[in-house]
């Protein structure tokens, strides 16, 4: 039992919950949410594959992948949110 | 006899995956994201278990810190549209007809099966192969910095970097775009506490935001993690109406946001015209061209996350509002 592999379930259950909410979920705010699970899943199983037995040094190249993917993620959301905050407010004007 | 930290590591695992399901499963909306920032916080622990406290920062701060705040505010925004503050912003859409079970089962499978593959695949991986750490280690003094995770990011992988800038650039015109003439929801209505909390902590907050940016050189820590401490202050500013965005600040907003790529890009120009590939820094300047560009791209991700979280143009619907009629 070393940390990548517990991790390494865990980041794969985090990414299986996260789809299955994007794909099944009906509130909008919940799939947005969901997709972030995803790339905390994604996130981890790189920083698994970028893991060292403790004397060695982690691989940096992954960190920095996975800090990149953080951004372009939470620019995506911002997207995202903005998106449903429009739709949100044209179907609100629809009922009137 | 087992390690101790194995246990840990087995218990913050479940839990994060046990964090995962609540937040989906939570039928409140408010729950779900409060839950889900928790998530952040304890996957960013786990990561630095992992050894990667550079991504454990990037994702307590942006990941969670910054998209929890966005999430609370477009929550805020469906539940003031919608009329009735107290309501559940799903409300809206229960007129919607309902997924047929079978359709919601088949892609819940499907789900299952990509799950499946994506676990095949990391116990088919090799243990541990060769990565990219002696290659960085052996052209670290090179770099000019001393801390791998930023001499990928600011030197080898540059490109990846002004591309994840010009991407946040990207987001920002987008939302400015799509949230054009859509009107505003009444500010949340901050207490007294919150006025004193925000004297309190905006100088600790902008010396924190600071020392992150400086320490990145040798140390965890640089542009991103920097720049959204930095974006904390804004959103305090916003909140707590300290600063209100004028219609004439505009250009100045839109001058901070195109300011990191057009210095990260400028750089990689005048590197280029000497002779080199982009990014090729002279060894002599490396670190000076990195903390600056790196102070460029701090303030202008600051300034971006912060207007992501206002959200609309400032005052854009009176004024195009106007001219169009």
């Amino acid at each position: 039992m070393t940390p990548d592999m517990i991790y390494g379930a865990a980041g794969i259950a985090v990414f299986g919950i996260g789809l299955v909410g994007a794909l099944c979920a009906q509130d909008r705010l919940r799939r947005v949410l969901a997709l972030k699970l995803c790339s905390v899943g994604a996130g981890f199983l790189l920083l698994v594959g970028a893991w060292r037995e403790p004397p060695g040094t982690p691989d940096p190249v992954p960190h920095a992948l996975v800090i990149t993917g953080i951004v372009v993620m939470v620019s995506a959301t911002a997207v995202a949110l903005a998106l449903i905050r429009r739709l949100h407010s044209l179907e609100a004007e629809d009922e009137r | 006899m087992i390690d101790p930290l194995v246990i840990f590591d087995l218990l913050l695992a479940l839990g994060i995956v046990a964090l995962a399901v609540a937040a989906l499963a939570t039928r409140e909306s408010f729950a779900m994201i409060v839950v889900f920032i928790v998530f952040g916080l304890v996957s960013a622990l786990a990561w630095v278990r992992l050894s990667a406290p550079d991504v454990a920062l990037a994702e307590a701060a942006i990941g969670t810190g910054v998209t929890g705040a966005l999430l609370l505010k477009t929550l805020h925004h469906l539940r003031c549209a919608t009329g009735q503050p107290g309501q559940n912003a799903t409300q809206a859409q229960i007129s919607a007809p309902p997924v047929p079970v079978g359709v919601t089962l088949a892609n819940a499978a499907f789900c299952g099966l990509i799950t499946l593959g994506l676990a095949v695949a990391f116990l088919g991986a090799p243990a541990a192969g060769p990565g990219f750490e002696g290659l960085v280690a052996q052209a670290m003094p090179q770099s000019g910095v001393e801390h791998p995770v930023t001499a990928v990011l600011l030197n080898f992988r540059a490109y990846d970097t002004l591309m994840e800038v010009v991407v946040l650039l990207a987001a920002v015109i987008a939302v400015w775009q799509i949230e054009r003439g859509l009107s505003d929801a009444p500010a949340p209505v901050m207490g007294e506490v919150w006025q004193g909390f925000a004297r309190l902590a905006l100088p600790a907050i902008v010396v924190v935001g600071t020392y992150l940016l400086w320490v990145g050189a040798e140390a965890p820590g640089g542009a991103f993690q920097g720049g959204a401490v930095l974006a904390a202050v804004g959103l305090l500013l916003l909140l707590t109406r300290a600063y209100v965005p004028q219609p004439a600040h505009r250009g100045i907003a839109r001058g901070a946001f195109v300011l990191g790529t057009a210095a990260f890009a400028l750089v990689a120009l005048l590197v280029a015209s000497g002779g080199r590939v982009a990014f090729e820094y002279p060894l002599a300047h490396a670190k000076t061209l990195i903390l600056l560009i790196e102070g460029m791209v701090t303030l202008s991700i600051a300034v971006t996350l912060a207007a992501l979280f206002h959200g609309r143009e400032p005052m854009a619907l009176k004024h195009e509002g106007k001219d169009d009629t």
